[in-house]
């Protein structure tokens, strides 16, 4: 534990694990947003609740898709993440999710298939051994979790993009939507899944995904927040719907991007 | 207009120690700061960087998702209000009058006078040098925590105002640091404000 709040500032190992589930919105409330209107200390300075609780709500999620409009705006397809070395890589590399560790999904590798809708010409599922031989590129990279932490890992695994076009995608579409095996859903932005670091990961540090980390396949996004990068991947949309994910409908923002 | 209401306005405008521009920036960055550091303290919460939290009542959003939704919204307020009040600021020539000019020694001497209780607010037109440091240093600690947000949004995009930092994780620390000290200035800047009231009745209107 000592170790690893050495590694990555803030970070409890063990409060890692649990904390995802802590951050979730109370579930007795109505929707993510009850609550988050009401000012809290503002509030109390003021002694009067100040903010209509409704009204706020709208104009706080108006906010989020303007600023989803600005980072689609900032977004440089061209600039790369930076790059580390192999002695950057944080070990260990934390797991973290919504779920305890030995609650996250068990894949067969037998039976596994990526399975491809929507805008693409070729739709025929892919086994692992077939994602495996695909062309392999790597990279050392600094994944930034919402919650402020980052840790660098090295993952290994196909581009994208080029699996993209390999598919006959339409890469004119809006999203890129993934399913994932325990319901995990996510929907990215096509010019950042065309992005020459946005990978298909089947390695992590040169070794077979670990189920920690999302066997068989996480979708690894150098330009994205962690929660926009699903792991344990069974389902991969080309679609101009915007069909969220697990955690922008809950009230992250939806672009997310770095 | 004649040279007697000309007269009249200048003596009104002599009388003004704010100008309404100050002081309409002043409470909109009143009022958005305070959001971006009680939603601030909610972010800090998920991912602690010292070995404390702060309390759930004094923090503003519920849960990190509300608060970033919070402090992604007062972001935009307290930058562009911040731009308008320093391009004012410097345009009208406001800054120069009344921050500068500062020196040490003047500043030293205010220091003790303050602490010896000798320091005088009869002429709230004009800043003593402790004021001046304080100003220039608020405003200064502005850019720096807006910087380092920047540089912790978007590590990718502006990459090199992130190294600027030290890199992601110390830029976290940066932005702390600058919430700490908007923090211990808003303290004594209250403090004051509420001790000698005719400082505060300025700031609202005007005289």
């Amino acid at each position: 534990m000592a170790r690893f709040r050495k590694t990555i500032p803030g970070v409890d190992a063990k409060a890692l694990i649990n904390d995802a589930g802590k951050l979730m919105p109370d579930p007795a409330r109505r929707s993510f947003l009850r609550g988050v209107a009401s000012l809290g200390a503002l509030t109390m300075l003021t002694g009067c609740d100040i903010v209509n609780e409704d009204s706020a709500e709208d104009a706080l999620r108006y906010v989020s898709r303007f600023n989803d409009r600005v980072q689609a705006f900032l977004f440089n397809p061209n600039k790369l993440a930076p790059t580390y070395t192999e002695a950057d890589i944080t070990r260990p590399f934390p797991f973290n999710a919504y779920y305890d560790l030995d609650e996250a999904p068990v894949v067969d590798p037998a039976t596994y298939k990526l399975e491809i809708s929507g805008l693409a010409d070729n739709k025929k599922p892919w086994t692992l051994s077939e994602l495996h031989a695909l062309p392999e590129v790597s990279q050392i990279t600094r994944h930034v979790c919402v919650e402020g932490w980052s840790a660098i890992g090295s993952w290994q695994g196909a581009v994208l993009s080029d699996f993209l076009k390999r598919i006959g995608a339409d890469t004119r579409a809006q999203y890129v939507h993934f399913k994932c095996a325990e319901g995990y859903t996510e929907t990215i932005d096509m010019p950042t899944a065309l992005h020459p670091q946005t990978q298909m990961s089947f390695k992590f540090d040169n070794k077979i995904l670990p189920r920690a980390y999302g066997f068989p396949m996480k979708i690894r996004i150098p330009t994205k927040l962690g929660f926009k990068q699903p792991k344990y991947v069974v389902a991969m949309e080309v679609t101009n719907v915007n069909r969220g994910g697990y955690w922008s409908n809950q009230g992250y923002n939806w672009f997310s991007g770095l | 207009m004649t040279a007697e209401t000309m007269h009249a306005d200048y003596a009104a405008s002599a009388k003004t120690i704010h100008p309404v521009w100050v002081r309409v920036c002043h409470w909109i960055n009143a009022l958005a700061i305070l959001v971006m550091i009680g939603s601030g303290w909610q972010v800090y919460d998920a991912s602690p960087l010292f070995g404390f939290t702060f309390p759930r009542a004094i923090t503003i959003g519920d849960w990190l998702g509300g608060a970033l939704l919070w402090h992604f919204a007062a972001m935009w307020i307290l930058v562009i209000n911040g731009l308008v009040y320093v391009t004012l600021g410097i345009v009208t020539g406001r800054f120069r009058r009344k921050l500068f000019p500062v020196g040490p020694r003047a500043v030293v001497a205010d220091i003790k006078a303050a602490l010896t209780f000798k320091l005088s607010h009869d002429d709230l037109s004009h800043y003593n040098a402790v004021q001046k440091v304080l100003y220039l240093g608020i405003i200064l600690t502005g850019v720096v925590i807006v910087a380092s947000g920047l540089s912790i949004w978007k590590p990718v995009q502006f990459q090199e105002l992130t190294a600027f930092f030290g890199g992601y994780d110390t830029a976290r620390y940066v932005h702390f640091a600058a919430m700490a000290a908007i923090v211990t200035f808003l303290v004594v800047h209250v403090s004051l404000a509420l001790i000698v009231p005719k400082s505060l009745r300025a700031m609202i209107t005007g005289k």
